[in-house]
C-alpha cells in the first residue's frame, strides 16, 4: 500500500517550476517516531486520495525548535527558526499544514517575529476545510455509533483555541463523541509538552499521562482520538499501563479518516 | 469642644488615607523594579478585557459556587462604598445622614445596602466553611500554611464585623428615629436591621445614641483599617485586578516571546560578513542577562501579577503537575515572587534607596529547580486564573536563566538539545533520513 504514497518534495517541484498549494510540515515525530510515522502516512494517503497538491521539505526540514524553546534554550530555538525560515522563504511558501500542534504553534505564532509569516493550519483544520469545500468526501460506516473521546492537545486547544475542527470531523464519522471530565479549555495535559517528552518526570504520585488516561477511560470509549503525535504516544502508554490496549485504540484524527475512507 | 469629633475624624481620615497612599507609592516603586515591557498596544481590547474579566467577573463564575458568592461580596463592597461616602461627609461636617434629602431614593439605597450586607454575611460564612470545615483541597497546599491561611480567614472575620457594625448602627438609628430623637432624621428603610432593633427595646435615648455612635466610629475605623490592611494581604487584588486584567497577555497562549537580545546574537552568527574575531567596541553595552534568576529580571507586568495574586489556587488545582503530586504549584510561583519582591523592597527602604546585595535570589532561595522543571507549559494555570495572571511566563524566564546562563538543564534535556543542534531533531537520527518514512511499508 505504501508504494502508492506520492510524496513530492519542495525541491522536486521547484526544479519543475511548480508551486504546491500547501507545504506539509511533517515534524520530527512524524518523520522518525514509528507510531507517528503512521499518522504521517495516513494524512498523505488522504491528501493523495483527494488529489491535493502538496509537498514536504524532506531532508531540508529541521526541528522547529519548540522543545528547545520550552526547555529555555532560546538560542537554539532561534537558530532553528531562522534556518527553517530561510528555507521556507526561499521556496516562497505561503501556506503550511502540520499534524503536530507544537510545530503548528511555533510556526504560526513565533516564526512571524523572526521573519517567517505563513498561513499555518493544523491538519484537522485543513481536513475540515477540504470537507467544507467538497474536496474530500467522508462517510461514517466504519465508526458508526462507536464511542470516541477526543483528547485536546494543549498546544492546539488552550494555546490556540482550536477545539471544534477535530470534533466536527469525529461527528462526521457518525461516531458518538463523548467528552472527558476535563475537556476543551480545561483539558488536561498528556504530560509531554514543555519538553517533558524528552526527560523523566519529576517525582510525584503518578505520571500525568496515567491521570489523563484514567479520565479518558471514565468515558468508556472504544477509541481515544488525538490530534498530536506526542499526545498519541502518551495516551498509548497510558492505555498499555492500564492493560486495555486490546479493547481501546488510540488513533489520530487523520488515521480515523484514512480508515473510514478505506485507504 | 463642640468640634472635637469632627477634628478627630479628620485626623483619622488623613492618617488612614495618608498611610495607604504611602504604601501605594511603595507598591508602585516595587512593581517598576521590573524590566520595562511595551504593553501600549491594542487599547480597545485591553479595556474590553478589563471590563469583562475584572468588572464583569466573567472568569469567576467558571466555578459557579465560589463565583456567585464572590460576586455578592464584590457588589456589596462596591455599593456599600456609597454609604462610606455619606459617613465621611457626616464625619467631617457633623451632619447626620446627609443624603437623606434624596427621599424615596435614599430609602431604596439604604434598604439595598442592608440586604447586601446580609448577603455578604451569608457568603462570608459559606467561604469560611469551605476553608475551615469542608477543607477544600486547594486551600490545604503547603504554600497555604501560616500567614496565607490566617490572612484568608482574617479577611472573612473583618468583613463580618464590618457588616454587623453597619447593621447595628442602622438598628440603633432606627430606634432613635422611632423616639423622635433630635439630630436623628427620619430617613432610610431598614429591612434587615429592623430585626436587630428589638434588641434595643427599652434602652434609654442616651444609651441608644452611645450604641449608634460606637457602631458608627468602629465601622469607619474598621474600613480605614481594612484599607491599610490591603497592602499586607492577598486582598490587594480588589485594586490590582483592574490594571492586571488590562495589561494581561493578548497574544495566543501558546505564543512565547522571542528574546530580542538573542535575535541580535543569532543575526550576527548567521551573517557571513561578520568578523568573528572582532573585539567589542569599548562603549558596547554590558551583555544582557538571559532569563530571570531574581525579581528584577522579570518585567513589571509579571511583578504586577505577583501583587495581584489572590492565592485562590485555581491555577494550582488545574495544574497537571500539581494534580499528580509534583512539587510545582503555579500559585506558589506567584507567592514566592511577591515575597521576594517585598524583601527586595524592604532592603531598598533600609538602604536609603539602593539595593544592597543580600546573597539571596528568587531562584533556589524561593523557587526550586524541581518546581521549574516539572512544568509542561500546558497553560492550564493561565486559563484558570480569574484575573489574567501568567505564572507560566515566570517559569519560562527562569528556565531560560538555568539553560542559557548556567547550562543547568537536566541531562536528558541536554541530550535532546544536542540532538537538535547536530541532527535537526530531538532524537539522534540523521537529518538525511528524514524522508525515509515515505519509502517504508
Amino acid at each position: 500500500m505504501s508504494s502508492e504514497l506520492k510524496v513530492p518534495t519542495m525541491a522536486e517541484l521547484f526544479a519543475a517550476g511548480k508551486q504546491p498549494e500547501v507545504l506539509f510540515w511533517v515534524g520530527c515525530a512524524g518523520s522518525f517516531d514509528d507510531r507517528a510515522k503512521k499518522i504521517t502516512k495516513a494524512f498523505v494517503k488522504i491528501l493523495n486520495n483527494a488529489g491535493i497538491s502538496f509537498a514536504v521539505l524532506g531532508t531540508e526540514e529541521s526541528c522547529t525548535g519548540d522543545p528547545a524553546k520550552r526547555a529555555g534554550n532560546e538560542f537554539l530555538f532561534q537558530m532553528q527558526a531562522v534556518t527553517n525560515i530561510e528555507v521556507m522563504n526561499a521556496y516562497g511558501i505561503k501556506k503550511v499544514v502540520t499534524a503536530c500542534p507544537h510545530c503548528f504553534n511555533t510556526i504560526k505564532n513565533e516564526y512571524p517575529g523572526l521573519g517567517g509569516s505563513y498561513e499555518v493550519v493544523h491538519h484537522t483544520q485543513f481536513l475540515k476545510s477540504l470537507l467544507n469545500d467538497g474536496r474530500m468526501v467522508l462517510e461514517g460506516g466504519t465508526f458508526k455509533g462507536k464511542r470516541i473521546t477526543f483528547h485536546d492537545p494543549c498546544y492546539l486547544g488552550r494555546a490556540n483555541d482550536v477545539y471544534e475542527a477535530p470534533r466536527d470531523l469525529i461527528r462526521k464519522l457518525d461516531a458518538e463523541l463523548v467528552e472527558m471530565k476535563n475537556c476543551k479549555k480545561r483539558g488536561l495535559c498528556c504530560g509531554a509538552g514543555g519538553a517533558q517528552m524528552f526527560k523523566e518526570p519529576e517525582k510525584g504520585d503518578k505520571d500525568v499521562n496515567i491521570e489523563r488516561t484514567e479520565q479518558a477511560l471514565e468515558t468508556k470509549p472504544e477509541i481515544i482520538a488525538a490530534g498530536c503525535p506526542f499526545c498519541n504516544t502518551m495516551m498509548t502508554d497510558g492505555v498499555k499501563n492500564k492493560e486495555k490496549e486490546g479493547e481501546i485504540a488510540v488513533m489520530d484524527i487523520a488515521e480515523l479518516i484514512a480508515t473510514a475512507q478505506d485507504l | 469642644m463642640e468640634y472635637l469629633p469632627n477634628v478627630i475624624f479628620a485626623i483619622l481620615l488623613v492618617f488612614g488615607i495618608g498611610y495607604f497612599a504611602r504604601n501605594v507609592g511603595r507598591l508602585k516603586r516595587n512593581i517598576f523594579l521590573g524590566k520595562d515591557v511595551d504593553v501600549s498596544d491594542n487599547k480597545p481590547l485591553r479595556w474590553k478585557n478589563m471590563a469583562k474579566i475584572a468588572l464583569g467577573q466573567t472568569k469567576m463564575v467558571v466555578r459557579p459556587i465560589p463565583g456567585i458568592l464572590h460576586i455578592i461580596v464584590y457588589v456589596g463592597f462596591v455599593i456599600i462604598n456609597i454609604e462610606v461616602l455619606e459617613i465621611i461627609i457626616d464625619g467631617l461636617f457633623g451632619t447626620h445622614r446627609i443624603f437623606a434629602g434624596l427621599g424615596k431614593v435614599y430609602d431604596f439605597l439604604i434598604a439595598s445596602f442592608e440586604i447586601l450586607a446580609l448577603l455578604v454575611i451569608i457568603a462570608v460564612v459559606v467561604f469560611w466553611i469551605r476553608r475551615n470545615v469542608i477543607r477544600l483541597q486547594r486551600f490545604l497546599k503547603p504554600e497555604m500554611e501560616g500567614w496565607p491561611k490566617k490572612d484568608g480567614n482574617l479577611i472573612l472575620y473583618i468583613e463580618v464585623v464590618l457588616m454587623l457594625l453597619f447593621l447595628t448602627m442602622n438598628a440603633a438609628d432606627f430606634q432613635l428615629q422611632q423616639l423622635g430623637s433630635a439630630h436623628y432624621v427620619q430617613a432610610g428603610a431598614f429591612p434587615v436591621s429592623a430585626f436587630i432593633a428589638p434588641l434595643f427595646q427599652g434602652m434609654s435615648e442616651a444609651n441608644l445614641i452611645m450604641v449608634e455612635r460606637i457602631a458608627w466610629w468602629l465601622h469607619i475605623s474598621g474600613i480605614l483599617f481594612f484599607l491599610n490592611y490591603l497592602y499586607y494581604s492577598k486582598h490587594l487584588h480588589i485594586l490590582l485586578a483592574f490594571p492586571n486584567t488590562y495589561y494581561g497577555k493578548l497574544r495566543p497562549k501558546g505564543q512565547f516571546k522571542n528574546l530580542e537580545a538573542v535575535t541580535n546574537e543569532v543575526k550576527l552568527m548567521m551573517d557571513p560578513s561578520a568578523d568573528p574575531f572582532a573585539t567589542p567596541a569599548e562603549d558596547a553595552p554590558v551583555p544582557e542577562k538571559f532569563g530571570a534568576s531574581d525579581v528584577k529580571d522579570l518585567d513589571w507586568v509579571q511583578l504586577l501579577n505577583a501583587y495581584t495574586c489572590t492565592e485562590c489556587g485555581r491555577c494550582t488545582s488545574e495544574c497537571p503537575a500539581n494534580q499528580t503530586g509534583k512539587k510545582l504549584s503555579p500559585r506558589k510561583i506567584m507567592m514566592d515572587t511577591r515575597d521576594r519582591l517585598e524583601e527586595v523592597g524592604k532592603n531598598i527602604d533600609l538602604n536609603k534607596g539602593t539595593f544592597k546585595d543580600d546573597g539571596k535570589q528568587l531562584l533556589d532561595d524561593y523557587i526550586t529547580r524541581e518546581e521549574l522543571w516539572a512544568c509542561t507549559s500546558c497553560n492550564a494555570c493561565v486559563e484558570a486564573c480569574p484575573v489574567s495572571i501568567d505564572p507560566l511566563s515566570i517559569i519560562m524566564d527562569m528556565r531560560q536563566y538555568l539553560v542559557m546562563e548556567q547550562s543547568a538543564a537536566p541531562s536528558d534535556l541536554n541530550n535532546m538539545m544536542g540532538n537538535i543542534e547536530n541532527n535537526g531533531a530531538p532524537w539522534p537520527f540523521n537529518q538525511m533520513d528524514r524522508l525515509n518514512w515515505s519509502q517504508e511499508s
